[in-house]
């Protein structure tokens, strides 16, 4: 839980590393971002991760189509005492307890076993088997999809708006501002992230949180049920910030005494406006970098929360509770928790292999990393 | 020197303080709903709330109300008198049980990762841009990839017998250290991979880049010049620096999986830890003991920091102490 390398670092070690691949000459006149553009267009590997991520999306913003016309069972649809026609045969989603007759010789069969996966045997019913409650597998790891996917981007953009007006608060004006925020920065730190997790999560699910104001008669604040997957997501957001914080106020502290954010302040500009416009702009790149692998991570904190029961309800899928769901039938539908569990390591690799590829084209120094234990 | 550790001790009783504010705003400020009922859990009877409001002084309002419930919360749990109201235990003693499970499974796990992170690191490094160093690198990413929930079911499944047979390993359980060493070390394997996966992989790319960035430096070149073999140079110069950040690194990780931040590993093989303790309170919402483990894992961390910090002076003579 800890980032190293918060050095100042600007888009200009991009150009730098630009200049000694390629000479002088293959950078003149480019602008940083296009000199980092070139270099991330190179990494083949990078690219085709970004291309699994974006396919991964893809099929998960498809679940409706696929729970209509392929699996015919919604994400929340149960089946338990149904049949489903295999190579023929009919067979039930749930097996019956009894024996049978195979090759003449009775055989005890348990019951309440889910059909494992058919891989179309089923005409594109439960393509990967069903749950306990004959829900089908195929539609929730769809479904699961678009939730963690969703927690784990929102969480993401808004622990780096948050940290990023953070950052540039405490290092433009420094002082009791950086102090506190500083301070705010480090008490956030000592919590182990899946810890404070849990226990925000869990708190705020018991009654929801309700808090803000009534301005001429129009309600400011929030108001989230227990349930709500905004819960997840602020929970997430909140454990993060440091995490991007702190690198970055590292940052703007080096460039807050440079020559241009001099000359900003001789035209006359206001604190916010070189925030913004001087100082945001030569730490995009890191903040890019990030945001990038901090998606990663709150996939992976989603999952372990929702695993936990302190993150996603049920019976809402997300990955991390379709694991949760599964561990305790690990023996008799191993599916349960192994399909999530491959989608989330595809996923996460995906974003992580491109996020280094990223910040080798943007912010060769940038590290971040969370434990997840 | 003892100017700088007793400032850095007082610096922390202040961040202490700051940690069981934040653990009040989390349980009892933040939510919505009351907080007496919330604390009572599911099964509350309306005595139960009563003696909970009185307790934690919830029916005191206003500003005096807000020092008056943050501290009676931080005594509640200072003089192990706080309880979990859905099943009447204690939750410092049970948190003292969970002790030995937890740091079973955070030492073994600590000296597992730290091994093979330096190991993994130092290859990569030396062999950088080799076969070696990219299949390295592609299993370091794999490895910090992996959800840790699902990595432990997969290894209980075809390592543990849940698959049937051959089962090779115990399925989870912790068996203490004094009842039978070697059980306790058979059934702690598993548990131990699981939780260094991840770090081996994170300390192995941080390791690299380290090392490749120390290479670079004048006291090694100057090394080179007097003669000196590549190894001894690899083992006494370049190493000996590039280690310094992933000890801090390692003191920071470990405190924290020490303080039950391993909660998924040891819910997913059944370790009787702190961090399972805290697992089990969640299904049932029952939030003392989250308050508990949540305040002492974070205290532990900030005493570890501290421990670590002085240690890494000590270490590292280079830097200097203010």
């Amino acid at each position: 839980m800890a980032t190293t390398g918060q050095e100042e670092f600007t888009l200009d070690t991009a150009a730098e590393l630009a200049a000694e691949e390629g000479g002088a000459k293959a950078i003149q006149g480019k602008s940083p971002w296009a000199i980092a553009g070139r270099r991330l267009r190179r990494n083949y590997v990078a690219l085709s991760f970004l291309g699994v991520f974006v396919l991964v999306v893809v099929c998960c913003l498809l679940a409706p189509l696929y729970a209509s016309h392929v699996s015919h069972l919604g994400e929340n649809d149960t089946n338990s005492g149904g049949v489903v026609t295999v190579h023929g045969q009919p067979v039930h989603v749930i097996s019956q307890g009894g024996t049978k007759i195979v090759n003449g010789q009775p055989k005890i069969v348990f019951g309440g076993i889910p059909i494992g996966p058919q891989w179309g045997a089923a005409g594109g019913q439960y393509i990967l088997g069903a749950d306990e409650l004959g829900r089908d597998i195929g539609t929730r790891l769809l479904f699961g999809g678009r939730n963690s996917l969703f927690i784990g981007v929102t969480a993401a953009a808004i622990s780096t708006a948050l940290s990023v007006i953070l950052a540039l608060l405490a290092g433009y004006f420094g002082g009791l501002v950086d102090w506190v925020i500083s301070r705010f920065f480090d008490l956030i730190w000592a919590f182990p992230v899946v810890l404070l997790g849990i226990a925000l999560g869990t708190a705020l699910s018991v009654n929801g949180f309700h808090h803000g104001f009534h301005l001429f008669g129009v309600f400011i604040g929030l108001n989230l049920s227990g349930s709500s997957l905004w819960i997840t997501i602020l929970v997430i957001a909140f454990v993060f910030i440091p995490y991007i914080g702190r690198p970055l106020r590292g940052q703007v502290l080096a460039l807050r005494n440079r020559e241009f954010v001099e000359a900003a302040t001789a035209q006359g500009a206001g604190s916010v406006r070189i925030m913004f416009t001087e100082l945001l702009p030569n730490i995009a790149s890191s903040v890019l970098v990030l945001f990038t692998l901090i998606i990663a991570n709150a996939i992976l904190t989603e999952v372990g929360l929702s695993f936990l029961g302190a993150g996603v309800r049920l019976p809402n899928p997300s990955w991390g509770t379709m694991i949760g769901e599964g561990s305790d039938k690990l023996s008799t539908a191993p599916g349960l928790s192994l399909f999530p569990g491959i989608a989330i390591a595809i996923t996460v690799l995906a974003i992580n292999v491109f996020g280094d590829g990223l910040r080798d084209a943007l912010d060769p120094r940038a590290k971040i990393r969370i434990e997840h234990g | 020197m003892g100017a700088y550790i007793i400032r850095r001790i007082f610096g922390m009783l202040l961040v202490l303080v700051a940690v069981s504010l934040i653990v009040y705003l989390i349980f009892i400020v933040i939510p919505g709903g009351d907080p007496a009922q919330r604390i009572a859990g599911r099964t509350a009877t309306p005595a139960n709330i009563a003696s909970i409001r009185h307790k934690l002084g919830l029916d005191k309002h206003g500003f005096t109300g807000f020092f008056i419930q943050w501290f009676s919360l931080v005594k509640q749990l200072f003089t192990a008198k706080l309880v979990s109201y859905a099943n009447q235990t204690n939750v410092v003693s049970q948190i003292k049980q969970g002790l030995p499970a937890t740091f079973s499974l955070s030492i073994g796990a600590g000296i597992i990762w730290m091994g093979f992170g330096v190991l993994v690191g130092t290859i990569s490094a030396v062999k950088a841009g080799r076969i070696s160093d990219r299949l390295i690198t592609a299993f370091a990413l794999i490895g910090i990839s992996l959800p840790v929930a699902w990595l432990g079911l997969i290894l209980r499944y075809f390592l543990a017998g849940e698959r049937g047979s051959p089962s090779w390993f115990p399925d989870g359980g912790y068996v203490p250290l004094t009842s039978n060493p070697w059980q306790w070390f058979y059934h702690l394997l598993l548990p131990w991979f699981t939780l260094a996966v991840l770090f081996i992989g994170f300390y192995g790319r941080v390791l690299r880049s380290n090392i490749l960035d120390t290479i670079n430096e004048d006291f090694v070149r100057t090394a080179k010049a007097k003669g000196l073999t590549s190894r001894r140079i690899l083992v006494k110069h370049v190493l000996r620096a590039s280690l310094i950040p992933i000890v801090t690194l390692f003191g920071l990780d470990f405190a924290s999986v020490l303080g039950g931040g391993a909660i998924i590993t040891e819910s997913v093989y059944n370790l009787h830890g702190v961090g399972w303790y805290a697992a089990q309170s969640i299904q049932s919402e029952d939030l003392p003991p989250l308050m508990g483990v949540t305040l002492y894992g974070a205290m532990f961390i900030v005493v570890f920091t501290l421990i670590v910090d002085l240690a890494y002076a000590y270490l590292d003579p280079r830097i200097r102490l203010s």
